[in-house]
């Protein structure tokens, strides 16, 4: 029971780190109704800007403010130079352009910052917690805790961001009905910009989590693939929906690689190793067929 | 009657609008006066949406002139038109669903809102005050349009005649100089009508707000407004009082078909 505990616990808390690409995907599909297919080259963008920065000799805190400078530019340029242009498309123009994107940042992020694989130190250790451990007899990584502090301030923070602020209001506005929000007033542009600067913030976040975790790399643009499921899973236009689904993610994954294998086995006979990394896409497919519109998204109906 | 009408603050000059091959709009001249209803009516895509877009800056006509207050442009953009007095509501209903009937209304005064994003995060001085302040303004609104009883509620889940009602107290709370109503009673029973009449009246002779509305509906055009235009393919057909406008031989041959 104790280590089916251990395994719950490490897979919500690395669900947790899934939840936070998730959350840069919602924030752009939310207010502008655009998939937004570059979030992981831009989580990928942060993190390198981060360590380029301070190669150049940055301590981490002026780096961290550098690469949310850069993230904030490349936000009010994406929303000038692409968005702007692609007013009244349809949603599947603006992803094809997204996915352009995401191949300019991707081949942009190494011109400027070079590719090769470089460590992150933000400083939190990535070790068992000797408290936890001794007590418990459980493998409790400080880091994944960390990670989760970071992703609940960051949620909490967003969320009185938008319910109480007048800013907050007026993104709210623009997602719910871009004509109603324009004849109040509410300049579209300068909100777009404003959302994707948001969501180059939480790029940045997550980038420095994944990247102190894995290096920074290239490999970093895939953490976007692990965010479909979250996204399908807690519904695309929902904040809470995306650490929901993140965890669920998680926690499924992880007990599945622990569980399903030794079944498997006993049935066909073989190794069963490596299901964590298909697993989250079944359980999307099988959730789609489902609750198409996910946990908390909402639920689309036209009238005929 | 209270209300005096004043001198003219919206002049149209000979706008005319196109899209691709199409003309929307050919060259169409008219005005309103300060404190009147003035209405826009003619048949189905006579251009009457059309002018109301010009109007506040969704479209850019290739020619003419918008002179609003003595200040002459060729187009506004919908920010600059909120911004010098602009409110309007649509034909199908344009509200944030999501958000409740309060939310809604505080959005509409989204422009009058001048303290910062950082203050507003902190909830600190005069980001609260200002709140407030706003806050007692469109309660007055909510009060105006007798919708107490749904100031929580999210506006999805109102009925249509409702929903109708509190997409007009979001523009009156950013309390406008002129209002723009694109059809306000389309789709509704003779009892919700009569209850719009009332409060378009009541916003036209108690706070003095000049409106501009298309109206399908003759009879309440004709009782409501001062003057009236009508439309017909994208043409100024007629002008003027609603007695003269109804003996007017080019808009009865618009509305009834002409003999041939």
């Amino acid at each position: 029971m104790q280590f089916f505990f251990e395994v719950l616990i490490g897979g919500l808390l690395s669900g947790i780190m899934y939840s936070l690409v998730a959350l840069g995907f919602v924030l752009i599909f939310k207010a502008s109704g655009v998939l937004n297919f570059a979030q992981g080259a831009m989580v990928y963008f942060a993190a390198l800007s981060v360590v380029g920065c301070m190669e150049k000799g940055a301590p981490l805190w002026l780096a961290l403010i550098l690469a949310f400078a850069i993230m904030t530019l490349l936000g009010i340029a994406t929303e000038k130079f692409v968005l702007r242009k692609m007013v009244n498309q349809t949603p599947i123009a603006l992803f094809m352009a997204t996915i352009g994107l995401s191949f300019f940042i991707e081949g942009l992020a190494p011109m400027l910052w070079g590719n090769e694989v470089r460590p992150l130190d933000i400083g939190i250790v990535d070790e068992p917690i000797p408290y936890i451990l001794d007590s418990y007899n459980m493998v409790v990584s400080s880091f994944d805790l960390f990670a989760a502090g970071v992703a609940v301030a960051l949620v909490a923070g967003l969320a009185l961001f938008f319910q109480y602020t007048r800013v907050g209001r007026a993104l709210r506005a623009v997602a719910d009905d871009h004509q109603a929000a324009l004849s109040i007033g509410i300049p579209l542009q300068h909100i777009w910009a404003l959302v994707w600067a948001v969501a180059g913030f939480v790029a940045l976040v997550a980038g420095m989590l994944w990247g102190s975790r894995n290096g920074v790399q290239y490999a970093l643009t895939f953490t976007a693939l692990k965010a479909l499921p979250v996204l399908i899973l807690g519904g695309f236009t929902s904040v809470p929906g995306a650490i929901v689904g993140g965890l669920i993610i998680g926690a499924s994954e992880k007990l599945a690689e622990i569980y399903i294998p030794p079944v498997l086995a006993e049935v066909f006979g073989g190794n069963f190793g490596g299901i964590e990394n298909w697993f989250p896409y079944v359980l999307a497919l099988l959730f789609l067929l489902v609750r198409p519109e996910g946990l908390f998204g909402e639920r689309h109906i036209d009238r005929v | 009657m209270a209300r005096q009408i004043g001198d003219v603050i919206l002049d149209l000059k000979n706008i005319s609008l196109r899209f691709g091959g199409v003309k929307a709009l050919t060259d169409i001249s008219f005005d309103v006066r300060e404190h009147e209803i003035r209405a826009i009516i003619g048949p189905n895509g006579a251009g009457k949406s059309s002018m109301l877009n010009v109007i506040n800056g969704v479209y850019r006509p290739q020619e003419g002139e918008i002179i609003f207050r003595g200040e002459h442009r060729r187009n506004m953009d919908t920010h600059a038109a909120a911004e010098a007095g602009f409110a309007r509501t649509f034909q199908n209903i344009a509200l944030f669903k999501g958000m409740t009937v309060l939310d809604n209304l505080m959005a509409g005064r989204n422009l009058k809102m001048k303290s910062n994003f950082l203050q507003h995060a902190l909830w600190w001085g005069p980001a609260k005050r200002e709140e407030l302040a706003h806050r007692r303004k469109v309660e007055e609104v909510i009060d105006f349009l007798d919708i107490e009883h749904i100031r929580k509620t999210p506006v999805g889940r109102l009925p249509y005649g409702l929903q109708k009602r509190v997409e007009l107290a979001r523009a009156l709370a950013a309390e406008p100089q002129i209002l723009l109503l694109d059809e306000p009673m389309a789709g509704m029973n003779v009892e919700e009508k009569q209850d719009m009449c009332r409060f378009i009246l009541d916003v036209n002779d108690q706070l003095g707000t000049t409106i501009v509305l298309i109206e399908h509906d003759m009879g309440v055009v004709m009782d409501i407004s001062d003057r009236v235009v009508v439309l017909d393919y994208g043409k100024k057909i007629g002008d003027g009082v609603p007695d003269d406008v109804k003996n007017n031989p080019e808009v009865i041959a618009a509305y009834l078909g002409t003999q041939h």
